[in-house]
């Protein structure tokens, strides 16, 4: 597969929200080259008749019925937030529109 | 700055409108998607969440068994193929509303797919062939403070509440929908409100799109007429009722139309309507299109519905629309121009629930596709939320039957039920609505508009009987409306002709 | 009362319903223990001491009372800092959950609780379970019991180094690719992974959801099996865990015995790139079990060596997304809030800040395997090396009982030595791997110590999925016949730890 570059490194930090900075843009762009190239032997076997598996267990239809249980108290919920005001989580002004 | 809108009539006629339509239904069920918390609507706030719906570290979801037969009897009833197989998947992306930061959903591997459904507009059948329909979870809602219209824009801060974090939903969504373009608009709107009535038919949500448990998200494209490549589509959001349907899908007709007409390209975005302007507005246009990365959700099982249970859940599918409406047709002996007017105010549900009271067919209609349904136009909402229902329709009838209102009366009792103003009775106590049944009251009424008007007596007696009408008139004047006319009538006669 | 530490689990629990000690010495003795030995073994990430004296004093009024206990009862334990205990710090090893209290209990952890187990604490480990030697974690290192300078395996290498320090008899870790066996090799402790599913993943913080077990770690075989039945079996909170009964590992720790069992020693695990020490004493523990009556054949399981890069694909991916939640709006560290600051700029400072190197390096890895265009060629084609892995268990146990092997290639190295380098640190993963893509049982129990260096090896035995106690049976049975030979478990040889006080 193709190398990985510094730029292709800096979208993936943005995607999973992670403000890397120029250093470790530097470091990790060589790095996950090496892996990548690295896992990728996994085409070496993986042909196109194999079924991937998801889960190690034939499970299926695994449900609940429809009831309730206890939930946590709103000071509970709130317990671990690190800023609340009028019982909700506050959270820093937010640029995007939602989806 | 205003945008350009081409005139409808213009824009059909050089373009053909193809709409993707996309509802999301939330669910009635008593607990959510993946955990145990309570559903109930209006909760103070952060008071239904667990570590699963606030997507606490180690925290797992579990599926809900009446949320998959919800689904499955929806699909069922949309006509789809129901999955053998299927499985979740992880949608992921940020955002403060969003717990876990990936949304559990379904991806290439919907419960139902393949279906179809049909609509009535102006006595015309329209088939509306749907994709797919998948379950998701709702995310949890945001308050945001500092700006002016409490929307993101200008906003300081903002406060987020999980209690409808989880909540079940099942998303629908239509394939390409390519109608003649002057009925288009109103094939989405048909089409939307069919879908509500099936809902409620199946008793799978409470379809209030005013409180957001049945949302529409439209997608508007033009293509030149007679060319097969479709154009460039945007979303529209925020469109909270029936009207609204009908009325972005044109709006985005018109103004893709001044676009492409002036030689531009329309941009692929979400748009967001606004009900009082009439007009939508673009979001924020992301950096980058979103990158999903949708896989396999690891904490869930696949999901494998038995053809047994899948036959028996089709078992209790309530009657397809066309059928439904073709008896109901026939049980109240409308014309095919009565029904199709019934079906086109979305009415259809509130006669049969009206008559189901005792209320005649006849009479339901008057007041439901007139008095009411002019009500509802003005106050630019749908019927249904006009705060007026059923119950009250049946009880302003029996007054009316049993003598205690007269039409012009009802229809100011139906003033009162759309303001609010209580019950029926309630009403005709306080405005003091009540026709005068006493008859001495009436006689001496019916005594001073003799002695009033001389002349037209004389013209009754010389044998114009249809003078006496101003007398009648005169009565009515005095009584206020508030006396049954035909007895009014008896009793000028009567007198006149002793 | 410092021999109390010295006990095995079922001894103490005799101890106990014999009244010749109460759960709150044996809990004082453990603490006195950890108060001597943490600063240079760093085992602990937070020591309950309050706590563990209440639970210990509940659980010695219950059996005063006359009330029927479990055999476990009053133990004390230490539990792998990635399980959520309710209102007790739990950090994943991490700085972005520093302080942080969790709500609710993990299902592991109220079994423990409703067993009468005494929770001394929680361990260190590498960050997010990301790891192979505990160096990933961000508050320093835990040191090898055995020789200081070393490391104790990872990412449970806390929960190891602190049953072979004796500051616990029994500790609670996880397994997603070999963090429990490993760290059990590395310091001559025994370390099994349930099959996937056997035991719950509720309130476990989630690394790679397919592959994650909690198990148990212990100095004797035994011991382990006892802990194994005390928090295995069905979960309604977990929809991945097994419905069927817990597989009979503490009968089978017992009978110890491998007469007739069909042994299959792992061709391809073995040869280029593991210590001679190490395969030394693996083939002399196989010719051992030989002499016991098993028969032992030669097995081939040609798709293993692609389980290490197609793990290195899975887990990323998984764990990129399970760990979106890290995002400093509910709980956890913020950095950044000063009211200027968009929402999306605080969650990527704070997670900037709040995870380390590894963490940091997975995530970017797994989003891109996950990305759109990439996923055919690597989380897809991963899934589908896990299906040929299973097809090589499933042929092999058609003609054998179990799988053995090495449970790492090498004895545990120098704290520091391998940091630099991703793939060499992945490597230590070789022999666990498999099991965890197929969802096996698999054990890794002291094989002696290898010559080089003096230090611990591990026997790994594998069986298949819901036989778990064929790898206790084994393990006991390996553990009786070098007991015979050391005059008691290789514990028992570890050298004296220098105490602090």
């Amino acid at each position: 597969m193709s190398s990985i570059t510094r730029d292709e490194v800096a979208h993936l930090a943005r995607l999973a929200r992670i403000e890397l900075t120029d250093t470790e843009l530097d470091h990790l762009a060589p790095q996950l080259d090496l892996i990548i190239g690295w896992v990728a032997q996994v085409s070496d076997v993986a042909a196109a008749d194999i079924p991937p598996t998801s889960h190690s267990l034939p499970l299926t239809n695994v449900m609940r019925p429809d009831e309730n249980v206890e939930c946590l108290t709103p000071e509970q919920a709130l317990a671990g937030a690190p800023a609340a005001e009028q019982q909700r989580f506050r959270v820093p002004r937010i640029l995007t529109e939602e989806a | 700055m205003t945008t350009e809108v081409l005139d409808l009539e213009s824009a059909l006629e050089r373009y053909d409108p193809v709409l993707g339509l996309e509802v999301h239904v939330e669910l009635n069920t008593a607990s959510k998607m993946f955990c145990g918390c309570p559903t109930a609507f209006g909760a103070d706030p952060n008071t239904q969440v667990c570590p699963v719906c606030l997507g606490l570290p180690g925290s797992l979801p579990v599926l809900n068994a009446r949320a998959v037969e919800s689904a499955i009897r929806i699909g069922l009833a949309l006509n789809c193929e129901i999955a053998e197989w299927c499985r979740f998947a992880r949608k992921n992306y940020f955002y403060p509303d969003m717990p876990k930061n990936y949304q559990i959903s379904q991806y290439d591997e919907p419960i139902a797919f393949n279906g179809w459904t049909e609509v009535a507009v102006d006595g015309k059948s329209y088939r509306i062939e749907i994709e797919r329909a998948h379950m998701e979870e709702d995310t949890g809602k945001s308050l945001h403070v500092g700006g002016a219209t409490g929307r993101i824009h200008g906003a300081s801060h903002s406060l987020v509440d999980y209690n409808r974090a989880g909540i079940p939903l099942i998303e629908i969504v239509t394939k390409p929908i390519e109608v003649p373009g002057d009925k288009a608009a109103a094939v989405a709107k048909a089409y939307v409100g069919m879908l509500r009535d099936l809902l409620r038919a199946l008793g799978v949500s409470d379809v209030r799109m005013e409180q957001g448990s049945l949302r529409c998200d439209a997608n508007v494209s033009l293509k030149l007429r007679g060319a097969t490549e479709f154009g460039t589509r945007t979303e529209t959001k925020n469109v909270n009722s029936l009207r609204s349907v009908e009325r972005a899908v044109t709006y985005e007709i018109q103004r893709q139309g001044a676009v492409l007409d002036a030689g531009g390209r329309v941009t692929q975005e979400t748009r967001h309507w606004h009900e009082d302007t009439g007009i939508t507005t673009p979001g924020r246009s992301k950096e980058q299109a979103e990158d999903y990365r949708y896989f396999p959700e690891p904490d869930l099982l696949p999901l494998a519905p038995s053809r047994e249970w899948v036959d028996q859940l089709r078992g209790t599918l309530p009657e397809p629309p066309p059928a439904r409406r073709i008896r109901l047709q026939a049980e109240w002996g409308f014309t095919d121009l009565e029904m199709r007017d019934v079906v086109n105010a979305g009415a259809q549900d509130l006669l049969e629930q009206t008559v189901a009271l005792g209320t005649s067919a006849a009479a339901a209609k008057k007041w439901w596709l007139g008095e009411l349904a002019r009500a509802a136009n003005d106050s630019g909402s749908d019927l249904n939320d006009l705060g007026v229902g059923p119950e009250q329709v049946a009880a302003v009838q029996r007054l009316v039957d049993d003598g205690s209102l007269n039409d012009k009366l009802a229809r100011q009792v139906f003033d009162g039920l759309v303001k609010g103003e209580g019950t029926p009775a309630q009403i005709v106590e306080a405005r003091g609505l009540a026709l005068v049944s006493d008859d001495g009251a009436l006689r001496a009424a019916v005594d001073r508009a003799i002695e009033a008007n001389p002349e037209v007596v004389e013209k009754v007696r010389s044998g114009k009987a249809a003078a006496a009408g101003a007398l009648i008139g005169a009565v009515m004047k005095e009584m206020r409306g508030q006396a049954d006319a035909a007895k009014v009538r008896e009793l000028v006669e009567a007198k006149l002709s002793s | 009362m410092s021999d109390l530490t010295r006990k095995t689990a079922a001894e103490l629990s005799d101890l106990m319903t014999s009244g010749q000690a109460s759960s709150v010495e044996i809990t004082q003795a453990h603490l006195d223990r950890i108060a001597a030995v943490d600063d240079a073994v760093h085992a602990f990430l937070y020591v309950d001491t309050e706590g563990a004296l209440e639970q210990a004093r509940s659980v010695d009024e219950r059996r005063a009372a006359g009330e029927e206990l479990g055999p476990l009862a009053g133990v004390p334990l230490a539990l792998k800092d990635v399980l959520t205990q309710q209102d007790v710090p739990t950090t994943a090893g991490s700085r972005i959950l520093e302080g942080w209290r969790p709500p609710y209990d993990a299902t592991t952890v109220a079994r423990l609780k409703a067993a009468g187990v005494v929770i001394l604490g929680k361990t260190n480990m590498d960050e997010f379970a990301m790891g192979s030697s505990t160096e990933n974690s961000a508050y320093g290192p835990t040191h090898n019991p055995w020789d200081l300078d070393k490391i104790p395996g990872g990412s449970g290498g806390g929960s190891a180094a602190a049953v072979a320090a004796y500051e616990a008899p029994l500790a609670i870790g996880t397994d997603t690719g070999g963090s429990i066996r490993q760290p059990g090799a590395v310091t001559g402790t025994v370390g099994v992974k349930p099959t996937y599913g056997g035991t719950s993943r509720y309130g476990l913080i989630a690394l790679a959801s397919s592959l994650d077990t909690p198990g148990p770690c212990a100095r004797t075989t035994l011991d382990a099996a006892l802990l194994h039945e005390a928090i295995a079996g069905h979960d309604p909170m977990d929809s991945t865990s097994i419905d069927q009964a817990v597989p009979p590992v503490v009968a089978a720790a017992r009978r110890a015995s491998v007469e007739g069992t069909r042994i299959g020693v792992v061709k391809e695990m073995g040869g280029e790139g593991y210590q001679p020490g190490v395969e030394a004493r693996f083939h002399e523990a196989v010719e051992l079990l030989t002499k016991l009556g098993a028969e032992v054949t030669e097995v081939s399981c040609p798709h293993f060596q692609y389980g290490l890069p197609a793990y290195y694909l899975i887990l990323p991916s998984e764990a990129s997304s399970n760990l979106a939640k890290f995002d400093a709006m509910r709980f956890g560290l913020r950095v950044g809030d000063d009211g200027e600051l968009s929402a999306e700029e605080v969650m990527a400072r704070t997670r900037e800040a709040g995870f380390g190197a590894e963490v940091k390096r997975r995530i970017m890895l797994g989003t891109y395997a996950l990305s759109s265009g990439y996923y055919d060629a690597y989380y897809g084609q991963a899934q589908k090396v896990r299906t040929l892995i299973q097809r090589d268990f499933a042929r092999a146990y058609e003609q054998v009982d179990v799988l053995v092997s090495p449970s790492t290639p090498t004895t545990a190295f120098r704290i520091g030595e391998r940091v630099d380098d991703p793939i060499a640190m992945y490597m230590n993963d070789l022999c666990t791997i498999p099991s965890n893509l197929a969802g096996n049982a698999a054990g890794s129990f002291p094989a002696g110590l290898a010559d080089e260096d003096g230090l611990p090896v591990g026997f790994h035995v594998m069986a298949p999925v819901m036989r778990d106690d064929l790898v206790y049976q084994v393990g006991a049975a390996l553990e009786a016949a070098l007991a015979e030979q050391w005059g008691g478990v290789l514990m028992t040889k570890a050298a004296e730890l220098e105490v602090s006080r």
